[in-house]
């Protein structure tokens, strides 16, 4: 019994070894993926609430296509379809087709986070003399960033886990090393007890830092969460 | 001060301002009372441009707001408004509330922000609330901060549009003295109203709308007390 209990831990620890160097490139893709996606989504989202005539349309559209199609698509589309032509390398495809797939989600967030505000914040702006740039800046994000963050960072974490997909293209984050390690040793069951618990650490930590910035972003008497 | 010419504001088929002309003298108070949809808040509105014209023309200060105006942002700067619903920035603590403006629009340091906001919170009686949120303030006191921010500004025009309306009785009147005090400096002050004690007060002019017209126009002495028009004594007996 101890015998087995020592030979376990031996191998977790083996595993562990194995599987640690590719967290960080669980973080990474996953970090720029949703940094374009925030971008993305921010364009996309200001340009339907300004109701940008012609470019309104196109991103509404690009919404829908966007969410209308799998991720793990997505990611084939681009490398093997798009990567045809342009020659992404597995990176790039990886963290364009994450990045892109999560900006139309994050777009619709946004969008309902900025309708939020209400039309006399606008009004009272725009009648001190305040530009449409600087209303959105100074009075529309600020107030929007309390609704949007919660529901944001519901993403970012949903982003972390289906980061895994682009292991299917040979990117080697966390769920390819799993894979690599399996493939050799056929630990199969303490492999992936392991990867799936490396992913819960990093997506609870992420919960914890959620609970801080929710705290940091209320303001007193402002909303409904109490200080 | 202000020249307005045969304007016109259209909702779809309805009529909000039918044809108005009036002009407003530098440094008079103008109040403006009439039942409710008699278009009285759109004509405010549209006089600093928060309402697009759909004929006749504005003239504030020798500058004319048209129909779709590329700089309309100057113009706002020269008129300052104060709404009912107060429409201050519930994020941001009653000094930065004051200071945004000043520093994003008229660009000025910190310092020069805080100062002149500083200044114009104590004429309307809120030190004490500088570094309060707007929620953790009562109805009278969200308003005078109101008029601080858009007073920060340093507008020529001042516009209130009913802005007592959503106050409790009690503190209709602290926000009233901090108008009394401003029209006291001289500031050329448009006011929509229900406070018809006020307009009495204060009043050079008050204009008396219905459907969209003016129907009758005087001193509040002739206006109040001995109206021309069998509409302004229907209104008055009404609300008096």
């Amino acid at each position: 019994m101890l015998d087995w209990i020592a030979e376990q831990i031996v191998l977790y620890w083996d595993i562990f070894k194995y599987l640690i160097p590719a967290v960080p490139w669980t973080a990474l893709i996953t970090i720029t993926s949703f940094a374009l996606a925030l971008v993305l989504g921010m364009i996309v989202s200001v340009i339907r609430l300004w109701k940008v005539p012609v470019l309104s349309y196109l991103a509404g559209v690009y919404v829908n296509v966007i969410r209308g199609v799998p991720l793990l698509v997505h990611i084939f589309f681009i490398y093997f379809g798009l990567g045809k032509y342009l020659n992404f390398d597995r990176f790039t495809a990886g963290v364009l087709a994450v990045g892109i797939c999560y900006s139309a989600y994050l777009a619709e967030i946004f969008r309902s986070g900025l309708e939020a505000i209400s039309h006399g914040q606008y009004e009272a702006a725009m009648s001190l003399g305040m530009t449409r740039f600087q209303t959105l800046r100074h009075v529309v994000i600020p107030q929007s960033l309390r609704i949007v963050i919660p529901p944001s960072a519901n993403e970012f974490i949903a982003s972390l886990k289906d980061s895994s997909l682009v292991s299917i293209i040979g990117l080697r984050e966390l769920t390819r090393a799993g894979r690599e390690y399996y493939a050799q040793f056929f630990t199969d069951f303490q492999t992936w007890v392991l990867v799936g618990v490396l992913y819960l650490v990093m997506t609870l930590t992420l919960t914890r830092v959620v609970k801080y910035l929710e705290r940091l972003y209320a303001v007193k008497g402002f909303g409904s969460r109490k200080t | 001060m202000i020249k307005v010419k045969n304007l016109t504001r259209k909702f779809g088929p309805v009529v909000a301002v039918d044809d108005v002309s009036f002009d407003v003298a530098r440094g008079e108070v103008v109040v403006i009372v009439g039942p409710s949809g008699s278009g009285k808040s759109t004509l405010l509105r549209c006089l600093n441009a928060l309402e697009e014209i759909d004929a006749g023309e504005i003239l504030i200060d020798n500058f004319m707001i048209e129909k779709r105006h590329k700089d309309i942002h100057q113009i706002r700067l020269e008129v300052g408004m104060v709404f009912q619903q107060f429409n201050l920035f519930p994020h941001l603590k009653v000094i930065k509330n004051v200071m945004l403006a000043q520093r994003v629009v008229r660009k000025r340091s910190r310092e020069e922000a805080r100062a002149k906001g500083m200044n114009l919170l104590e004429q309307v009686g809120l030190t004490d609330k500088v570094d309060a949120y707007p929620a953790q303030l009562s109805g009278g006191q969200k308003q005078r901060v109101a008029i601080a921010r858009a007073l920060a500004m340093d507008p020529k025009i001042m516009l209130f549009d009913e802005v007592t309306s959503a106050l409790d009785p009690e503190m209709i009147g602290e926000v009233l003295e901090a108008m009394k005090m401003l029209a006291a400096k001289g500031m050329t002050m448009m006011v929509v109203s229900h406070e018809l004690g006020f307009a009495r007060e204060v009043a050079d002019r008050v204009l008396f709308m219905e459907t969209g017209k003016i129907i009758e126009s005087g001193p509040p002495s002739q206006l109040f007390d001995n109206p021309r028009q069998q509409r302004t004594r229907d209104f008055l007996s009404k609300v008096l």
